[in-house]
């Protein structure tokens, strides 16, 4: 692509090769963190690299200026390797005010970078971050190479001669910071140069500071030895073809427009906002030329009952949430349960119970989803692990919906939902279409039974507007074939066990459970949803270092995979980690009567790496804990 | 089309079901009325939904031949609206009661209303509620002793009617069980409506609120306490046609119409005013003042499903259909070889 920016990545100076970085990027939340975490995430994938992100924000839209709690963080991992997590300790920290560095430091590693906008530490600041001293002019900085800029006044420098209000030239702050760190990391600034000039086509002036606003930060770091050594990242070894940057719930939305399209449905989403699950509604609703049809119901319960009406019509019927959110769903769930209806519903969790944590990532409403509901009300859980798995779970959730006439939950949460990651363009016309009938015909006689049975259990969709086939659905308990409201106790047990049986059928349609790592051994770690990068990379890490450890990744939370029983007896020990109390392990030694071992958080943070390391250690090596010391960590 | 059409008689709409409400019940009444009146819409039955909540008027969907949907408890009106958006081709009915739409199914009651979705939707209002054995309900008049309320209601009774209003409802009308003429034409110009049309039906709980309408449902009495509303003409009513209601400032008043006062003295009904006059028929109760039955309002506005599908529509026109191999190819993308 032509480009009228100057070639950014040969610098002068010297360049070290290195394997990856983590850096995270803290400011104000107003400051634009999320905008630069984002471009420079983007930009790193377009360079090749495999990258994997965690923004993180206060759950306050705007709260106070420079305090802590209104501190903004987004952290990228980028490497020339396969990541399946953005990073544990940061190589470098940006940090534009006090309250950013004080509550961001603790993870930057000993002789980390840490570059702060020197402009933004004085007395006013410090106070606004609740501190008595300014912590610059303290000896731990010794520890790391510390970078004072003065990024304001420079920013305010490069864009004096466009007439700019103070206020409008400091809010190009953000993308002097961004110019250093491309110059820091070899990034080329095409695709962000891009990006200013699209968002800001009707603002000339506001696009020409923000350009040279960034152009100055490249030559900052070129021209000044403040920052010293740059870095190369080298292209990661990808399996080939397109590739794009996804974020977990614009998957999810890409993967139910695909679904739709697979199974020749028109998609009906029926949504009410709340964190983190609103960005899905806000994605489906630019796509209505593929005739996705959203409604932003007046609450939870319409949305879901309003998916369910589309249902009944014979649409792909689709509603998300988060825990909070779901729960006022719960009984129209077990209608969807009851009147045997394909229906999607997606949680994206987060820190609960209640409001909880919003903007926080937590993994506790895995037992929601399988017993929330009143009476015995069986359905099947998919759970994601990556941003890019959102579109295949979302498909698959679908395919089973529809085979088996059943309301379907897919569980993503926070840290999935607004993660990104390089995302390989799938072939849609490659994809196997989802069949669909819905009867024409008689299916008894003369007669139409609407809870008649194929060799699924599923009972047929018959749609309003087929002729002959009227019949009534509901949430009174229906006789066996004829759906008859009937208050009969056999029918009911045989009804109850039917519902169950059809659940349970669905594992012979789901593929055997995969491991990864020897077939048997000393430690299984066992994990689902969105751990799975943390949980992999430190497993993987165990089992260079010589530990006899496996990884098993759940995505079918009900039913298991047949196989998983037979798989969780091959191994000496076996470690649930999970961001919650131990739900799946509850679930491990009920069904399998294996003592399984919790690793739980309940922070609303992620797992690292390293912690997962330390416990696979403490329980696997069992003859030398040095030789996970040295060759793991 | 419709000439190809068999002729449907009341019978083809019932279902095979037995009927369970309570004998004596006024559902049978609207049940009647309402198989009675479907054949004079032309359509057949598989083109018929009707989506329930839960109570005792919630079981009337089992007992028609259409599609049906007992649902759950106050939420019938966001099933119709998932429906009827992803099918406009249906016609969809709504079946609730006073506690299943007004209390708590409140919130979809207004939502609906407002959207404006096509959807006919008859409140059964017998201001108790009756499946649940004889609690008040947000209809039930102040002081109401009931099971849950020994010492008399406290709550201030809620108006359908005024709710609809404030809802901003196309078509409000309010009929009575026993009044089947009435209630059989009532039904049918609601059906006819397009967009929300609300029947508000008097309707009879001989067994936990008898005779909570005595006065609406009476032959003997009825003349005197209700109007019946008529597009048009002037307000009218009582057993001799001698009695009319006129406006003194804001206040309606009863007037006797012996003493010379003419008919032009006294207020018009005018389905199509959006004035307080319509606030004020609302507020017209007994005994006080008769009580209006008939259509309150019938007013033509947009409607939900058709800008919703109208937006799919202009999407396509401008950007043409979506393709998704397109979009997954957009934006910023790279190639590893």
């Amino acid at each position: 692509m032509s480009t009228d920016t100057p070639p950014p990545v040969q610098s002068n100076k010297l360049v070290e090769v290195v394997s990856g970085i983590t850096v995270r990027l803290a400011g104000d939340s107003g400051d634009g963190m999320q905008l630069l975490g984002t471009q420079l995430t983007n930009t790193s994938a377009l360079a090749g690299n495999d990258v994997a992100t965690f923004p993180d924000f206060p759950a306050e839209i705007r709260a106070p200026r420079g305090t802590r709690a209104g501190v903004s963080g987004f952290q990228v991992q980028f490497a020339a390797h396969e990541v399946h997590t953005p990073g544990d300790t940061l190589d470098a920290l940006v940090a534009m005010n006090p309250a950013a560095l004080v509550t961001n430091l603790s993870d930057l590693r000993p002789g980390g970078l840490l570059i702060v906008d020197e402009d933004s530490f004085e007395a006013k600041d410090l106070k606004l971050a609740n501190l008595s001293t300014n912590p610059l002019e303290e000896p731990w900085t010794e520890n790391y190479r510390l970078a004072k800029v003065p990024m304001t006044k420079l920013t305010r420098t490069a864009v004096a001669e466009l007439g700019l209000s103070m206020k409008e030239a400091d809010r190009c702050r953000n993308f002097f910071a961004m110019g250093m760190v491309y110059w820091l990391y070899g990034r080329d600034m095409d695709a962000t140069m891009r990006f200013i000039k699209a968002k800001f086509s009707r603002l000339p002036e506001v696009q020409e500071a923000n350009e040279r606003a960034l152009k100055a930060g490249w030559a900052f770091g070129e021209t000044t030895e403040l920052l010293g050594t740059s870095y190369q990242v080298e292209k990661a070894e990808l399996p080939p073809g397109k590739y794009r940057n996804i974020m977990g719930n614009q998957a999810l939305a890409w993967g139910l427009m695909t679904a739709a399209n697979l199974s020749k449905k028109e998609l009906f989403y029926g949504s009410y906002p709340i964190t983190p699950a609103s960005d899905i509604l806000h994605e489906l609703c630019k796509f209505k030329n593929y005739g996705v049809c959203t409604v932003q119901a007046e609450d939870e319960i319409a949305a879901v009952c309003a998916a369910i009406g589309a249902a009944y019509g014979g649409s792909m019927a689709v509603t998300t949430s988060s825990g909070p959110g779901i729960a006022l769903k719960a009984e129209a769930m077990g209608l969807a349960v009851m009147i045997e209806l394909p229906l999607l519903v997606i949680n994206v969790q987060r820190g609960g119970p209640s409001t909880g944590l919003p903007t926080k990532t937590e993994q506790a409403d895995l037992l929601q989803m399988l017993h929330g509901r009143n009476g015995e009300a069986p359905i099947p859980v998919l759970a994601a692990q990556s941003p890019g798995d959102c579109f295949d779970t979302a498909i698959e959730a679908w395919r089973i919906a529809t085979q088996f006439m059943v309301p379907v939950v897919i569980l993503s949460d926070g840290y999935i939902a607004n993660g990104a990651e390089p995302w390989r363009v799938p072939d849609i016309a490659a994809m196997d279409p989802i069949s669909i009938e819905h009867p024409t015909e008689f299916n008894h006689g003369d007669e139409f039974w609407p809870y008649a049975r194929d060799r699924n259990l599923a009972r047929p969709w018959a749609i309003p507007g087929t002729p002959n086939l009227m019949h009534r659905v509901g949430g009174l308990e229906k006789q066996d074939g004829t759906g008859n409201v009937s208050y009969d106790p056999d029918n009911h047990e045989k009804m109850v066990k039917t519902r169950a049986q059809k659940v349970a059928n669905i594992a012979r349609v789901i593929p055997p459970q995969k491991v990864n790592g020897p077939e048997s051994g000393e430690l299984l770690v066992l994990s689902w949803g969105g751990t799975y990068g943390a949980c992999h990379t430190a497993v993987t890490k165990a089992m260079d270092a010589g530990l006899s450890v496996a990884h098993c990744h759940l995505r079918h939370m009900n039913p298991f995979p047949a196989n998983l029983g037979e798989i969780l007896s091959r191994y000496e020990q076996v470690l649930v980690p999970e961001l919650n109390m131990g739900q799946l392990r509850m679930l491990i030694r009920d069904r399998f009567l294996v003592d399984a071992i919790g690793y739980n958080k309940v922070q609303g943070k992620p797992f690292s790496v390293s912690e997962l390391l330390d416990k696979i250690c403490e329980m696997a090596a069992t003859e030398s804990n040095k030789l996970c010391e040295s060759k793991a960590g | 089309m419709s000439s190809e059409l068999p002729v449907l008689k009341a019978s083809d709409f019932a279902s095979d079901q037995d009927i369970r409400w309570c004998p004596g019940c006024g559902d049978y009444s609207i049940l009647a009325q309402m198989k009675k009146m479907l054949p004079d819409l032309g359509l057949p039955q598989e083109q018929i939904v009707f989506i329930s909540g839960i109570g005792c008027s919630s079981r009337f969907p089992y007992y028609m031949n259409t599609y049906g949907m007992h649902s759950i408890h106050g939420r019938a009106p966001a099933f119709a609206t998932g429906l009827r958006v992803t099918r406009p081709d249906l016609k969809v009915f709504v079946i609730t009661g006073d506690g299943d739409s007004l209390s708590i199914g409140g919130n979809h009651f207004i939502h609906m209303l407002r959207r404006n979705v096509d959807v006919t939707m008859v409140l059964f209002n017998n201001r108790i509620y009756g499946l649940t054995k004889g609690q008040y309900s947000p209809t039930s008049p102040e002081g109401q002793v009931t099971k849950s309320t020994p010492m008399g209601s406290v709550d201030h009774p809620l108006n359908p009617i005024s709710v609809a209003l404030g809802a901003e409802a196309g078509f409000i009308a309010r009929s009575v069980d026993s009044n089947i003429k009435h209630l059989a034409a009532t039904l049918y110009r609601a059906a006819q409506h397009r967009g929300t049309s609300l029947v508000e039906v008097y309707q009879n709980c001989n067994v936990f609120n008898d005779g909570a309408f005595s006065y609406a449902q009476d032959k003997a009495t009825r003349a005197d306490t209700t109007l019946e509303l008529e597009h048009g003409k002037p307000m009218i009513f009582g057993k001799n046609r001698d009695k009319g209601v006129r406006l003194n400032g804001l206040r309606p008043e009863v007037v006797d119409l012996s003493t010379g006062i003419s008919h032009d003295d006294l207020l018009f009904h005018d389905e199509q005013a959006d004035t307080a006059l319509v606030h004020i028929l609302a507020k017209m109760r007994h005994p006080e003042m008769p009580e209006p039955i008939g259509v309150f309002r019938d007013v033509e506005k947009g409607i939900f499903e058709d800008q919703v599908r109208g937006q799919l529509n202009t999407a396509v026109e401008k950007k043409g259909a979506g393709d998704l191999v397109k979009l997954f190819a957009s934006g910023e993308t790279w190639d590893v070889e």
